[in-house]
């Protein structure tokens, strides 16, 4: 039952409609930002305003959401933002990644391949790659007209100058088509490679910055690097505490004051699948 | 005067749905959707290209068209869309009889290639799996499409297009309740 007073979803019918065309214009060229009018959401800038503004313009009643922060369907972020939707818009919500058509997400990519009949939308703090090397965004639109990407190269050859490899460990800038630079949000670099001829069509919303971009399915996605510094996605070298996954993203979790630590699936709908698999192979 | 026919029957239900087919159809070029809202647009506007509008077009995307006089007086009520003779002015080009030339709306610029027009041609019908091989984003190997109805020189001039990227206009192909896009991304060659 939705709430009543509310349009479907949330956001009326003409944002809806300048959310779509920018979307629209986002999939034609691929890893492009387009600037649109982000609207004030009933929930503060950083928790995920520009995904909710994408996933409200694309839902509809036939759509099962699902919503990960960090991996974890069960963390504040991931549990209001699938609520609001409920009340909103009435949709059925799952944790399971195989039976969502639409995965918002914070930070993380799943570890089950998606499929064509799903759309990946990413919450994007910043959607500027080339932010933290030039702030005045005049200038990074040139760079962008001109595909003149040589900053970025030298801010990851400064890394391997100092310290021997490339440092960046989350939101490793990629070249979309090769064409465009592009952020693909603080997604940590080991998520990088599943972007690459993804099945699933990939959307990201930017609402404090007011900016939408995409990635259409099968589409080129290359992680910068050098020819003598190969891009390397990195994984803490440990299996899974519950699972024993040895190819998962891992989270490092404290378990005590004298320096115990754990590590476990930071995907937590492939590690609960995991853990039924060999109950259920065995009943 | 003859009565003018509804637009969408659930106006919010109906342009998510056709929203859906459109960014399914612009996401996997030359892959034909199907509109599934019930229109009775006035001729020559067929479904899919008054989905299309309905769905998108508003009071901030001046719309040129070739479509007459109760086509335009029907967008004009239920898009709001202001109407434009100028067909560089406009966001959205609606060609129902002989397409203008793929660079006479708005491209773009290469700061802004977003602005680069939608072009809503209207053809006598699409039939994937044959015709034109195409490639680029979206496509994993090769994707075919026959447009009947085709304007003449197409993938000549298609390629002029798609070699001005980013910058060009994007192509939203009707017939019926038929639907399939080319994004200026994509690369065309005859079958």
């Amino acid at each position: 039952m939705t709430e009543a007073g509310y349009n479907f979803a949330y956001l009326d019918e003409a944002t809806k409609r300048m959310i779509r065309r920018a979307i629209l214009k986002a999939v034609a060229i691929p890893g492009h930002q387009i600037p649109f009018g982000a609207r004030e959401m009933p929930l503060p800038y950083g928790w995920g305003t520009g995904g909710i503004q994408v996933t409200a313009s694309i839902l509809g009643p036939q759509d099962v959401l699902k919503v990960i922060d960090q991996g974890a369907d069960d963390t504040t972020n991931a549990v209001s933002i699938r609520r609001f939707f409920t009340r909103v818009a009435g949709i059925a919500t799952t944790d399971a990644t195989g039976e969502a058509s639409i995965i918002q997400t914070r930070h993380r990519i799943p570890e089950k391949p998606l499929t064509e009949n799903q759309i990946l939308v990413y919450q994007v703090p910043q959607p500027e790659p080339l932010f933290k090397l030039e702030p005045h965004r005049a200038e990074t639109r040139r760079i962008h007209a001109l595909a003149d990407y040589g900053l970025m190269h030298v801010r990851l050859y400064e890394d391997i100058a100092r310290l021997g490899h490339i440092a960046k460990a989350y939101d490793y800038p990629v070249m979309v088509n090769e064409r465009y630079l592009m952020s693909p949000s603080p997604i940590p670099a080991f998520d990088n490679p599943k972007m690459h001829q993804m099945a699933a069509l990939q959307l990201f919303g930017a609402g404090r910055e007011k900016r939408i971009y995409a990635v259409p399915p099968y589409t080129p996605v290359r992680s910068l690097d050098f020819e003598d510094h190969p891009f390397r996605p990195i994984r803490a070298p440990h299996a899974c505490a519950i699972c024993g996954s040895r190819t998962s993203y891992l989270d490092e979790l404290i378990t005590n004051d004298a320096g115990g630590r754990a590590f476990i699936c930071s995907d937590t709908d492939y590690c609960q699948e995991r853990q039924e698999a060999p109950k259920a192979a065995a009943e | 005067m003859t009565q003018m026919t509804p637009g969408f029957a659930d106006r919010v239900l109906d342009a998510q749905a056709s929203f859906r087919a459109i960014l399914e159809a612009m996401s996997r070029p030359g892959r034909v959707q199907c509109i599934e809202a019930r229109l009775s647009p006035p001729a020559p506007l067929c479904t899919a290209a008054a989905a299309a509008l309905l769905a998108l077009a508003d009071a901030d995307t001046p719309l040129w068209h070739d479509a007459g006089e109760a086509a335009a007086d029907w967008l004009r009520f239920h898009c709001g869309a202001p109407i434009t003779g100028i067909i560089k002015d406009a966001r959205f080009v609606l060609a129902c009889g002989a397409a203008p030339s793929l660079d006479a709306p708005d491209i773009g610029t290469d700061e802004d290639p977003q602005l680069g027009a939608t072009l809503i041609l209207q053809v006598a019908g699409l039939v994937a799996g044959e015709g034109w091989r195409l490639t680029g984003p979206g496509i994993q190997h090769e994707h075919r499409l026959r447009v009947l109805g085709a304007p003449a020189d197409f993938v000549a001039a298609w390629a002029r297009n798609q070699a001005l990227f980013p910058r060009g206009v994007d192509v939203l192909l009707c017939a019926g309740d038929n639907i399939a896009a080319l994004p200026r991304s994509v690369m065309m060659a005859e079958g």
